[in-house]
């Protein structure tokens, strides 16, 4: 029993920063119809924002965050400028590869700066764990929680409470009526994108200290990003929270109880399952976003 | 004259290992060969279908994996005490087995994940690939995990009447992978101008029309899944009876774009798009190894794929065809893009 309430709090953690990444990736793929395969490499750059300016510059740990989103975000527009904006139009399939391409070409950038050895990030937390009766949770597991539930709060009151937020549902519900009425449509496709990368970088600037930095720590996150896209339903952000809860608890579970080599199958597993089971995903709302 | 440049290409491909003496190109250019022939089968889903799978690796792995075993032999447990023991095979078995395991998957991954499409067939075939990496990954018993199986044997052909010839050197194998690459061709060639592959093409200009004049989707999609699951899986135990060691890492994503950047760069939908951009693609990393870094050429890699997809999106071989044809007619090609190069005019 003891086992079980560990593996619950576990999956609290990973649910947090999962729903992070859900967020960024459904936002991407609910408005701009994009499937954004940098989503995974934008979390290894934020993971490596958090290594240069804790360990490189010598910075104050809880400063990495905020560098890591902004950085996110420029990287997100500049993506979206350069490569997204001129292939307006083209086929899904065709952006797709070009996504793709800037993802490889990324990937190797950040091998050929870093090398393939992995990095960590000394933490200001201490060692010792929190002890709750028959649990632990270390320190740093409980910030980048809390962290990642503020990040998920300000996005959610993003969408809800304001103009661009509300020029971004209009985008997401009909983009050419949204056109018709005044809304810039080229610039709600750059925000929505640079704020998704935004998130993604977060989740990688949480999880780096937790686990190791290393290039293609992004490709396994990306993946777990459209699990839990596919799982919520497209451009439902409280459908990637609860997906992002489900894929760490489904994770959760199989390492504890089948074997820790199918943790990362989880994923894709749960995609395949609610492919062809169901979807539209577990909560069918995609008539709207927020 | 078509024939005449046709059998001229094949015999010069035929001559190589004649004059070619370098061992390190005449590797390069066998494990090119054997992924064109991957590249090929792709095509047959990403060019005449419209369908992006990107989990074609997982075909080539099934492959290379199920033509090592075969030859190797293995001993695993199954649930409640049984064990499955097999004693080693020829390869040539190992070989035909490959084709039909691989389209056998062929057939229930395509029975599934047809059932939706755009991303989300992209993701789901994906996700295929992944989970089969990962059993391969830890179904240690079976597969040795990261340890790898080695020692795989070199295929062997029986000849009636001399016994057995062992294709253990370069040129041997060269001659195989051309042999099989030529039999992928011209399948596929066949196929494509039957009245399959109009049923394919014409699935993929409109499928909805295609439906309203009675071609069974479905049924279209997955003998197409079947038979390129089939040729890659081919390929895989080419690959595995060659190189004679595989570890999971055969089903790394990053192979499966690697195809998917032959076929786009040489055309898809196009025959020889796929041998064009394979020999293009397989080579490049034979040419820029002396100039630039292995991350510097993955880079380039990246690079190469996007500026492919700005520049020439439609691939090599149709814009070149397209403009070989209009110079020679003074007017623009009408054909679609999957029959200029047979200068058929059928209505697709």
């Amino acid at each position: 029993m003891s086992e079980f309430l560990q593996h619950l709090v576990n999956m609290l953690v990973l649910g947090g920063t999962y729903a992070l990444l859900g967020i960024g990736l459904t936002l991407i793929f609910g408005i701009m119809n994009v499937v954004n395969f940098t989503h995974g490499v934008l979390y290894t750059f934020g993971a490596y924002i958090m290594f240069i300016v804790v360990q490189q510059l010598g910075l104050n740990f809880f400063l990495a965050l905020p560098v890591a989103v902004l950085a996110g975000w420029l990287l997100g527009a500049a993506i979206e400028l350069t490569l997204l904006r001129p292939l307006r139009g083209s086929d899904i399939d065709t952006t797709m590869l070009v996504m793709i391409g800037a993802w490889i070409a990324m990937q190797s950038g950040a091998l050929w700066i870093w090398g393939g050895v992995a990095k960590s990030v000394t933490t200001p937390f201490p060692e010792a764990p929190l002890v709750l009766g028959p649990v632990s949770v270390s320190w740093l597991r409980l910030f980048v929680l809390a962290a990642a539930a503020l990040l998920i709060l300000v996005t959610y009151l993003l969408i809800n409470r304001t103009s661009l937020g509300r020029a971004m549902r209009a985008t997401f519900q009909d983009h050419d009526t949204a056109a018709l009425m005044g809304v810039n449509v080229d610039m709600i496709y750059t925000s929505t994108f640079a704020i998704g990368s935004s998130l993604a970088a977060a989740a990688g600037a949480l999880l780096g200290p937790v686990y190791v930095i290393f290039p293609q720590m992004g490709d396994l996150a990306a993946v777990k990003a459209f699990a839990i896209v596919i799982l919520g339903g497209l451009g439902n952000i409280t459908g990637a929270v609860i997906g992002g809860f489900i894929l760490a608890l489904a994770e959760e579970l199989g390492a504890g109880y089948v074997s820790s080599g199918y943790r990362d199958a989880m994923g894709f597993l749960i995609i395949i399952a609610v492919l062809i089971f169901k979807p539209t995903g577990l909560f069918a709302r995609a008539e709207r976003v927020g | 004259m078509r024939a005449v440049i046709t059998i001229l290409l094949v015999a010069a491909l035929a001559s190589v290992p004649l004059w070619l003496r370098d061992p390190y190109l005449l590797n390069a250019l066998i494990t090119t060969g054997i992924f064109v022939i991957g590249a090929m089968s792709l095509n047959l889903l990403l060019g005449f279908t419209g369908q992006l799978s990107l989990g074609h690796i997982a075909f080539f792995g099934i492959g290379a994996y199920v033509s090592a075993l075969t030859s190797l032999g293995f001993d695993v447990g199954l649930p409640g005490d049984l064990r499955l023991v097999h004693a080693p095979w020829p390869p040539i078995a190992g070989f035909v087995l490959a084709i039909l395991v691989a389209g056998l998957c062929g057939y229930f991954v395509g029975l599934l994940s047809f059932r939706v499409r755009g991303a989300y067939f992209v993701i789901v075939t994906i996700s295929f690939a992944e989970v089969v990496r990962l059993v391969a990954l830890n179904w240690v018993e079976l597969t040795q995990g990261p340890l790898a199986l080695t020692n795989i044997p070199s295929i062997a052909l029986p000849l009636p009447g001399f016994g057995e010839m062992t294709l253990r050197t370069k040129m041997h194998n060269y001659y195989l992978v051309l042999v099989v690459a030529l039999m992928a061709y011209l399948l596929i060639a066949r196929l494509v101008h039957s009245h399959f592959g109009r049923a394919m093409r014409g699935l993929m200009e409109n499928e909805t029309l295609a439906v309203s004049v009675g071609i069974d989707v479905t049924r279209t999609l997955t003998i197409a899944a079947v038979i390129s699951a089939a040729i890659a899986g081919a390929a895989g135990s080419l690959y595995a009876h060659y190189i004679r060691i595989i570890d999971p890492e055969v089903f790394a994503f990053i192979n499966t774009v690697t195809m998917v950047i032959m076929v786009i760069s040489g055309g898809k939908g196009s025959l020889a798009g796929p041998v064009v951009g394979g020999l293009i693609f397989g080579l490049l990393p034979v040419a820029l190894r002396p100039v630039m870094a292995p991350e510097a050429q993955w880079i380039a890699y990246g690079g190469v794929l996007m500026a492919i997809l700005f520049v020439l999106p439609r691939g090599i071989v149709p814009s070149l065809a397209q403009r070989f044809s209009r110079r020679r007619s003074n007017a623009p090609a009408l054909a679609p893009v999957a029959l200029t190069e047979t200068g058929a005019k059928e209505p697709a």
